[in-house]
């Protein structure tokens, strides 16, 4: 038995806030939980919303990392929101660059984000 | 070797034997760094890299302890860890502490990652025996 965690959908949206220190197979589940709502509700982007979470180690890190590969190859965009400071620091420190994570300072600016990359282009 | 403990109160030990464990010594050293005063980025890394090492512990080591606790020294106080097991051992430290270098399916960041986040890093093991890593990050 472990935890899952709620993935909200706003529009073509999913939604995940992570609100706390995750064991590692949730941390898992999430990562299939997301690939599974991206092809049921066609989602066009997911967002984590990760400003709750005081540290991200390199296990998270993967995970994160993971989705957004796996969204891309879905159609789909992820972007990372709200890593306090001291937990960018760390990553870098760790040698986790997070290359492929798109990421924004808040939910806002991350659904902006997001609309903008889906609004644009041929129609 | 072994941290230089404070004289006046006991490092406690944590199991490491399943992943939720994991959960656990991360709080631990979170409430060690928060008493002993290190700033939030010094609490964020020492926290990360115990997270890391502790997941070696369980992951390579087949479980092991973690024994964490206050240390001081030359009139400086910090949080100190040492993360053991009794598994395979590490047979060539050099390339594990490689960026990268991983005999799993990770990222090889953890040891040589921990190492850049921490004050102290030692690291002790033996073919067959086991490792002991020990890691000291200090109130500035
Ligand atoms: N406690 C241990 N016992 C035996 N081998 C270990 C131990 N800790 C680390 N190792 C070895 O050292 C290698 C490097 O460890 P490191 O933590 O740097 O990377 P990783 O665990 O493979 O990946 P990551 O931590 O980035 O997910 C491991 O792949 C493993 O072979
Ligand atoms: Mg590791």
């Amino acid at each position: 038995m472990s935890d899952r965690i709620p993935i909200l959908r706003i529009g073509d949206i999913l939604v995940v806030s992570v609100q706390f220190d995750l064991e590692d197979q949730t941390v898992l589940n999430l990562q299939e939980d997301l690939a599974d709502q991206i092809v049921a509700k066609s989602a066009q982007g997911v967002i984590i919303d990760i400003s709750a979470l005081e540290i991200v180690d390199s296990f998270v890190g993967r995970m994160l990392a993971t989705v957004a590969a796996i969204s891309r190859v879905l159609d789909a965009r992820t972007v990372v929101v709200g890593m306090r400071p001291a937990v960018a620091i760390t990553l870098v420190e760790l040698g986790l660059s997070l290359g492929g994570v798109s990421t924004a300072l808040d939910l806002e600016k991350g659904l902006a984000k997001l609309s903008r990359s889906t609004s644009t282009g041929p129609r | 070797m072994t941290a230089p403990w404070t004289a006046d109160e006991e490092p406690q030990v944590y199991a490491v034997e399943r992943s939720g464990d994991l959960v656990h010594v991360r709080q631990a050293i979170r409430a060690l760094a928060q008493r002993c005063g290190l700033s939030l980025v010094d609490q964020t890394k020492m926290i990360t890299a115990a997270s890391e090492l502790a997941r070696n512990t369980l992951t390579y080591g087949g479980g092991g302890t973690v024994r964490a606790g206050l240390v001081s020294a030359n009139s400086r106080r910090g949080v100190g860890a040492v993360f053991e097991d009794t598994g395979p051992g590490i047979p060539d430290v050099e390339q594990a502490m490689t960026d990268g270098w991983t005999s799993g399916g990770g990222l090889g960041l953890g040891l040589s990652g921990a190492k850049r986040l921490v004050d102290d890093f030692r690291l002790r093991t033996a073919p067959g025996e086991g490792t002991a890593v020990t890691i000291i990050k200090w109130a500035r």
